[in-house]
């Protein structure tokens, strides 16, 4: 071993896109590489948790993890990624926020079980078996981590020292933390790596964006034909950008499709989702309640479409209910 | 109201909802500032915020005032038409009605968050509206906003053939 700062990637509740984001980084991931010593990596490289738990804590310069934390696996790996690590990075959307998997707070754990084990079209499981923390298979007694009821994003956890935001991160920010990681010259404790103004402001359809906006029906891309230079909430398309801190070099935007919402709000705001739905709501061409009414009724899933990526670190959560009562869905 | 007592012939003590209340300047505050004058009495159980304008009720205030431990949010305003500032009370119209859908499919329910036009003569209104939506979230009990602690039991353990 070299005495170059050691660092390790972890993931948690995730898809794997941000170990691709990694890899996306291409031959700049080799000047990462040069600079640092890669310490635990369990997508790509065989270090083993016990490699890690040898090590002294405050070891590792810096630890990125990814995914939101719904499982005392999660749980405890990142408890001890945090003890060994000077610097904890909360990666991508859902260890800055909850992500796509926080939107499993909208049900409770037996709802999401049944969801995925039993009622969803393409399982074939004909004797109901769900995953349980012990299971006797044989005579042997198997364990497997145990999920929780509500999934949380990283800073829920444990203390979390900065934030790349996005689903996922970009290559250049994902360098530019590296570097600055590396130079010493990362700013305050608990900054999001990217700029802080809405995305609106560095859209390249800015200019096409009317005074004011007044919409009377919420379109989804596949429904109309959309321009490629027009701002898309004027084409009738809900675009979370005014809503969502920018630095993503408006990806989607250049696809011709809307933003989602995936680098959260701005340091301003403490909710995206009301946030959002401020902007969101003001838009609508009517001030008559029941056409009000049909108007939003365009926006099938008000939850799922302005947190997004965020529902785990709103002010509300999750889904709340009465004591007694169920959630099953 | 009538009091309820048990078999022990004592009273319970009565669930006494937090309503929290953003009125604007220019109409409902008024009216709950008349209906002082000319002492109307209403349920004590609202928290007045006084704001400019109903539009300048950011849904994150909504959201706040519930985690914080509000019962009831209630938001008062001027009559369609009538804003000081034109156009106000409709862009609160709009986002109250994606607002209370959010609040629905996130287990709030309806009654708990409220939208009134009362204009600053109509103190009557302004009780009559107070009054019952407390009564209403009375009924509902109170909002418990806590996050699920985990599971303190193991599910079963099932054995896999």
């Amino acid at each position: 071993m070299t005495d170059k700062p050691k660092v390790a990637f972890y993931w948690c509740a995730s898809c794997g896109g941000c170990e691709e984001a990694v890899v996306d980084l291409a031959e700049k991931v080799l000047d990462v590489v040069a600079a640092v010593d890669i310490v635990f990596w369990p997508v790509a490289l065989d270090f083993k948790r016990r490699d890690v738990l040898a090590m002294p804590d405050g070891s590792l310069a810096a630890v990125f993890i990814n995914g939101a934390v719904r499982s005392t696996e999660q749980e405890e790996m990142v408890h001890m990624l945090r003890r060994k690590a000077q610097t904890v990075v909360a990666f991508g959307s859902c260890s800055h926020l909850g992500g796509i998997p926080g939107l499993a707070n909208l049900f409770d754990l037996d709802g999401v079980l049944a969801s995925a084990y039993l009622e969803s079209p393409s399982t074939v499981n004909p004797d109901g078996v769900l995953p349980r923390p012990r299971s006797e298979v044989d005579g042997h007694s198997l364990t497997i981590p145990k999920l929780y009821e509500t999934v949380r994003s990283l800073d829920q956890v444990i203390d979390v020292d900065y934030y790349l935001p996005g689903c996922a991160p970009t290559p250049a920010l994902i360098a530019n933390a590296v570097m600055a990681l590396l130079a010493g010259t990362l700013p305050p404790k608990g900054s999001v790596l990217a700029p802080d103004v809405a995305l609106c402001d560095e859209c390249p359809r800015k200019e096409s964006k009317p005074e004011q906006l007044a919409l009377s029906a919420f379109k989804r891309p596949s429904e109309v034909i959309l321009n490629q230079e027009e701002c898309l909430l004027a084409q009738g398309v809900l675009c979370l950008g005014a809503a969502t801190r920018g630095g993503c070099e408006a990806l989607c935007i250049k696809g011709n499709m809307p933003c989602t919402g995936c680098f959260g709000a701005t340091s301003r705001v403490k909710d995206q989702g009301a946030k959002a739905l401020s902007a969101i709501a003001s838009m609508v061409e009517s001030n008559d309640a029941a056409e009000i009414e049909r108007i939003l009724s365009s926006i099938p899933d008000p939850v799922g479409t302005l947190y997004r990526y965020s529902l785990p670190a709103s002010l509300l959560r999750r889904k709340h209910v009465a004591a007694g009562a169920g959630t099953k869905g | 109201m009538p009091e309820t007592t048990t078999e022990a012939g004592v009273a319970p003590t009565q669930f006494e909802p937090k309503i929290v209340a953003f009125f604007c300047n220019w109409c409902t505050y008024l009216a709950a500032d008349l209906a002082g004058t000319t002492r109307l009495k209403y349920a004590p159980n609202i928290r007045v915020v006084r704001l400019m304008c109903s539009g300048r009720v950011d849904p994150q205030f909504v959201l706040e005032a519930f985690v914080k431990g509000a019962d009831g949010v209630l938001i008062g305003g001027c009559h369609p038409g009538d804003c000081h500032y034109e156009s106000g009370n409709y862009k609160t119209l709009r986002r109250f009605h994606l607002l209370r859908r959010m609040l629905r499919d996130l287990g709030i329910e309806d009654e708990r968050f409220r939208l009134e036009w009362i204009s600053a003569s109509e103190a009557e209104p302004l009780r009559v509206a107070v009054n019952d939506m407390v009564e209403k979230v009375r009924a509902l009990g109170p909002l418990t906003l806590a996050v699920p602690s985990e599971r303190a039991e193991e599910p079963e353990e099932v054995a896999v053939p």
